[in-house]
């Protein structure tokens, strides 16, 4: 369990600027601190786009990255009450036995670390070309919600359709899954896509994410972590903020900032430059999320 | 040549003309505003457009005809709100009337693999 102070011990190892997201809601604040106390606040780790598998120009040290990054995170002095990928955990490929090579091997680095609660999405680079058969394999569903603490996850396949739609099936059960929720519930959502049009003419959105919005609009405390486009970006739909990681295998750039969506060249002088991997802190009492962006290694 | 001749050679000459006319139109299109449609056949497979540049005039009415070789590609302008899926073995038709001038991205929006991030191409639309 983390607290305040945790927290800020955490940041001055080497993390970046901290993002504040939620809502606080005034009736919530006005009862203070009851069965939401500050003890029951608790952080998480994200991890995306890690591509295991990978070869070429945009990352020479791909096959050493991801394994960095795991003891990067084991060396945080709390560890985190869970870890998350959201998705393209392996490089595509065309054959079955090198995909299922590829998501073994990662399976197999990722077991190193320290903390056991780890829970995975799928990109399209994973679920894709075979509708997440291999994935589910390994990894197991890739679609389900689970509690903790106070807060309702749920993880979200808009990949394993190569058209990146979610499919009515998904959406009927988060209609069904959210039913059970109170509409002031502190909801995280995790997604690969954004679920909005954030950059449709480099495929960076869910051709059918708006009904996914539409269903979590009524919940009043929604913040969506995804993955895909390799960088920071925060933004809102509505009162649902969403907020995309950094990769650990390349950089991309800016939505929409130049005419094709390739990877930022690979500096050898900052080989880890524009990679990284971010804490999230969860406040239970007031529903937000104080991010914070680290890089790949402390040094 | 008498006068008779000259007539027969002037009234074919007229009707070579003519049919020059009409197939130059069937192929091409006929100009803005007309119901005529220039056809333009287009080729998907892992991992490009072929042609992968589109020139048309605003207004001029234009079909795109699609065959995907290899798999389910999607055509996506999104700036245009047009799109399909490209089933191979099968023609997928596209009907397009440009109305803004300016320069259209299309993509390739059903992931098909490893170089699925460079299949697109653009269209541009002049006066």
């Amino acid at each position: 369990m983390i607290n305040r102070r945790d927290f800020m011990k955490l940041t001055a190892i080497g993390g970046g600027a901290v993002f504040i997201s939620g809502l606080t809601s005034l009736s919530q604040a006005a009862t203070g601190y009851g069965k939401g106390s500050a003890y029951d606040d608790f952080y998480f780790v994200q991890l995306s786009d890690t591509h295991w598998g990978y070869q070429g120009p945009a990352n020479p040290e791909a096959s050493s990255t991801l394994k960095k990054a795991v003891a990067t995170v084991n060396g945080l002095e709390s560890q985190p009450d869970f870890i998350v990928f959201t998705g393209d955990l392996t490089h595509t490929t065309d054959d079955p036995k090198e995909r299922r090579k590829r998501m073994n091997e990662f399976r197999d680095i990722v077991s190193e670390l320290k903390v056991k609660n780890v829970r995975f999405i799928p990109g399209e680079h994973d679920a894709s070309l075979d509708n997440g058969a291999i994935y589910k394999e390994i990894f197991g569903n890739t679609y389900y919600s689970f509690d903790h603490k106070e807060v309702h996850f749920v993880m979200l396949d808009n990949v394993s359709d190569p058209g990146a739609n979610i499919g009515e099936a998904q959406l009927a059960w988060l209609a069904a899954d959210l039913r059970k929720q109170k509409k002031d519930a502190k909801i995280v959502v995790f997604t690969h896509r954004p679920l909005f049009d954030l950059a449709p003419k480099w495929d960076w959105a869910t051709r059918d994410g708006a009904k996914a919005i539409d269903l979590l609009m009524p919940y009043t405390n929604v913040t969506v972590f995804y993955g895909h486009i390799h960088q920071e970006n925060h933004h809102n739909t509505g009162h649902i903020a969403h907020h995309s990681a950094k990769s650990l295998i390349f950089p991309l750039p800016a939505p929409g900032s130049q005419e094709k969506r390739t990877p930022l060249p690979w500096d050898a002088a900052a080989p880890n430059k524009g990679l990284g991997f971010r804490e999230v802190e969860a406040e239970i009492k007031t529903a937000e999320y104080k991010i914070t962006e680290f890089p790949v290694s402390k040094g | 040549m008498n006068a008779r001749h000259r007539k027969a050679w002037q009234i074919s000459a007229m009707c070579l003309t003519v049919a020059a006319f009409i197939t130059v139109n069937a192929a091409y299109g006929s100009g803005k505003n007309s119901n005529k449609e220039r056809l333009i056949k287009i080729v998907a497979q892992r991992f490009s457009f072929t042609p992968n540049e589109l020139k048309l005039q605003k207004g001029e009415n234009v079909r795109l005809e699609f065959t995907s070789l290899d798999f389910v590609h999607g055509f996506n302008v999104p700036d245009m709100n047009l799109r399909a899926d490209l089933p191979p073995g099968k023609i997928t038709t596209l009907h397009l009337t440009p109305e803004k001038v300016g320069t259209f991205d299309f993509i390739c929006d059903n992931f098909c693999g490893a170089g699925h991030e460079d299949m697109g191409g653009r269209i541009i639309v002049s006066n």
